[in-house]
């Protein structure tokens, strides 16, 4: 199971740092499935928009859950910290995060 | 100065900094926690507040009258989540607590209201709001509903890890205030021993070393988070549905012209009979000479022509109130993020826009929560499109006289609401169009960032919409009695000079016959042209001039404004006329708040000549259109 998710991500994302140890799997949270969550890992976005994001709690360590998407498909609602905040697939993509096998209550 | 959105603010003398003397106390904390609320509790002001992020944008200033310290003066400031300017509203927060916003004094203590339901991230602003090294009051907001969802806090321990006071309140119930009293008191006195606990902040100020410095706090003074409230995501799971959500969203929009209409009518027949049972009241008292002529033809007529509309913009509020209330403005923001997208504007941008169905006024205010300034530019440039409750008059007045009340989609949505409801369409559209052009020629920029918090919903009280439609009545009824008042008599006046002259030949006719020829093709006859001038000062103003007009016409002197003007008018002039107040800017409010805004008059004049073109050329090919089918 783990090894099927693993080289499904190997096949779009290879990256040095790579945490193989355990049941994490790297992704970008654009990509983490509704009712799963994530742990951040790094964000990649223009410095100021980074700064606000991470102010509002997006730092790394911090567990996010996939709440669900606006009708159209996005933004998409997350929660941290208790709170939720809507973003769009595009910022999203730039917030890389640890996925933690099983977290997946669907 | 605005005739939309008058906020009552002191003038506070700027005097040095004394240190250990309190004069001016900031409210500070993250966005939507409460800061407003707490400031209307201890000020006795209004202040607006609502239940999404960033309505407050700008600083407002008053006295500590509410505890009993009319010597204080207190800040409210837009919520912030850092110290970073990263937006036109946080640069003003920012401002102001660094002493550097003109005209506002230097706050020498900081009341941090932080929401305690969501405590592990609001901490995150104490570290750099401490740093300031300002006496600092931690206010922990809703406390009651922390506790009540099963929440803890050690308040004592938080007090010692932050080395300030905390004290747990709710803005709402005004309970906790006495907190704010001991700690301006207790500060206020000289030797009073100043807290020199020692506190650890962390070294390096990014929000990383905050965030863990915040969580380490929270563990350590056994804060338990409330449990998540699961109603907001049980109604979030049907407001924003697939296929629901954009369907309770028409349902919503639909049931309120329907209710503007349904219930607004009569409810302005009825205010409009009393009005002008009034009006023939008074009228005996004043003889039958030129001054009953004056006071009742002119000026009443004219005013209470205006006036009647009250209960229906009064319904409308309640129903914006509701919206912004509850929570779901942010939620229509996000449904409508696809749509903004396409015309290449943030789905944040639907925030001040839609609150520019109330007024556009405070709609290009709010705008500052937008973080890219083109992006900024181009919602201001668009806000005056969206159909504001200005606009509500006149067209109330043209449908009911000249579209039948026939049931469309049987009782639930007639003809009436339908022509009404296509009229916020055509602006909404026209809205959209010029943002596109304004995106993809002179302000074209990257796509910013969409980033929305949703607040939790709420059920809106009964105190504070009742305290809207107040407000809101108080500033229909001033703009009633100043600028509509004024203008009448001034219309009255100069229709009766020269004196024994016909209507036709007054300075009123002459000037009205001067402009006939440019709006003639639109359909408008010269009386619908002084409306058109005379609105510029404001769009309602129409509607009194047109009152004042045929009140002085013999021939429709003894018909009500709605049977004078189907005397008057085709259905192609009427229905023009409409289309134009959709599009016009007949606003100097707006003109004023969009040069202040904007910084320059290049905006403003830009705007409004673009919006006049639009408006004739939409008006006249209405005026056409309709001729040409019923020929």
């Amino acid at each position: 199971m783990v090894a099927i998710a693993l080289s499904s991500i190997f096949g779009a994302e290879t990256d040095d740092d790579f945490d193989l140890s355990g049941a994490w799997k790297l992704s970008l949270l654009s990509e983490l499935p509704i009712g799963t969550t994530g742990v951040v890992e790094s964000l990649e976005l223009p410095g100021e928009i980074q700064h606000h994001l991470m102010h509002m709690g997006f730092v790394p360590e911090a567990r996010i859950t996939v709440v669900r998407r606006a009708p159209a498909g996005d933004p998409t609602v997350y929660s941290i910290d208790g709170f939720e905040v809507a973003l769009r697939r595009d910022t999203a993509k730039a917030i890389r995060v640890r996925e933690y096998e099983g977290s997946n209550t669907r | 100065m605005s005739s939309c959105c008058n906020t009552e603010t002191i003038e506070v003398p700027i005097e040095p900094r004394v240190p250990g003397r309190i004069r001016t106390v900031a409210l500070v904390g993250p966005p939507n926690s409460g800061k407003s609320t707490l400031f209307n509790r201890l000020t006795g002001l209004r202040q607006k507040v609502a239940n999404y992020p960033g309505v407050t944008v700008e600083q407002r200033v008053g006295r500590l009258n509410g505890i009993d310290r009319a010597d204080l003066t207190l800040i409210d400031l837009p919520g912030i989540y850092g110290l970073d300017t990263y937006s036109e509203d946080a640069r003003v927060a920012v401002d102001v607590l660094h002493g550097e916003m003109p005209g506002t004094p230097a706050p020498d203590a900081i009341l941090l209201v932080l929401d305690s339901l969501h405590l592990r991230r609001q901490l995150m602003l104490a570290a750099p709001v401490l740093s300031l090294g300002l006496p600092t009051l931690v206010l922990l907001n809703m406390s009651d509903l922390m506790e009540a969802r099963g929440g803890h806090i050690d308040t004592l321990a938080l007090a010692q890890e932050l080395g300030v006071p905390v004290a747990k309140i709710s803005a709402t119930r005004g309970a906790g205030l006495d907190s704010i009293t001991h700690f301006l008191n207790r500060k206020a006195e000289p030797d009073a021993p100043l807290s020199v606990t020692k506190i650890e902040l962390p070294v390096v100020g990014n929000p990383r070393s905050y965030r863990q410095w915040a969580t380490g706090i929270s563990t350590r003074t056994k804060y338990k988070a409330p449990v998540s409230n699961q109603a907001t995501k049980r109604i979030d799971g049907v407001l924003l549905h697939r296929a629901w959500g954009p369907l309770v969203f028409l349902a919503v929009v639909f049931a309120v012209f329907q209710v503007v209409f349904a219930i607004g009518q009569p409810l302005s027949d009825g205010f409009g009979n009393l009005l002008n049972a009034a009006g023939d009241a008074v009228a005996p008292l004043l003889g039958h000479g030129w001054l009953e002529s004056l006071a009742i033809d002119g000026v009443w007529r004219g005013v209470a022509s205006v006036l009647v509309f009250l209960p229906q913009i009064l319904l409308l509020f309640l129903f914006i109130g509701v919206l912004e209330d509850s929570g779901y403005l942010a939620r229509a923001a996000l449904i409508a993020d696809r749509v903004m997208r396409s015309i290449g504007l943030n789905g944040k941008a639907f925030i001040p826009l839609l609150s520019a169905y109330a007024c556009a006024v405070p709609a290009i205010m709010a705008t500052r929560t937008i973080e890219n300034k083109r992006d900024r530019f181009a919602t201001i440039l668009v806000a005056p499109f969206m159909t504001c409750s200005a606009r509500l008059p006149i067209y109330m007045l043209m449908i009911a006289a000249f579209i039948p009340n026939k049931p469309l989609l049987g009782d639930f949505f007639g003809l009436r609401a339908a022509v009404m409801l296509s009229l916020y369409v055509l602006g909404f559209l026209a809205a959209l169009a010029t943002a596109r052009l304004l995106k993809s020629s002179i302000l074209k920029a990257s796509s910013a960032p969409f980033i929305l918090e949703l607040p939790q919903y709420r059920l809106p009280t009964v105190r504070s919409l009742g305290l809207r439609l107040v407000d809101r009545g108080k500033v229909f009824l001033r703009q009633a009695g100043t600028v509509i008042l004024a203008v009448t008599l001034v219309l009255w006046i100069l229709s009766h000079v020269p004196f024994h002259a016909s209507l036709g030949e007054s300075v009123i006719g002459r000037i009205g016959h001067f402009i006939e020829p440019i709006i003639r093709p639109l359909g408008f006859n010269w009386k619908i042209g002084i409306g058109l001038l005379t609105s510029v000062m404001a769009r309602e103003v129409i509607v009194g001039t047109l009152g004042t007009l045929y009140g002085a016409d013999p021939t429709t002197h003894s018909l009500g404004l709605q049977a004078a003007l189907r005397h008057d008018l085709t259905l192609g002039g009427a229905m023009a006329l409409v289309v134009f107040f959709a599009f016009a800017m007949q606003c100097t409010s707006t003109i004023a708040i969009v040069r202040r805004e904007t910084n320059s008059w290049r905006w403003p004049a830009l705007q409004f000549t673009y919006m006049s073109i639009l408006a004739y050329v939409a008006a006249l090919a209405t005026n056409q259109a309709i001729l040409a089918f019923m020929r």
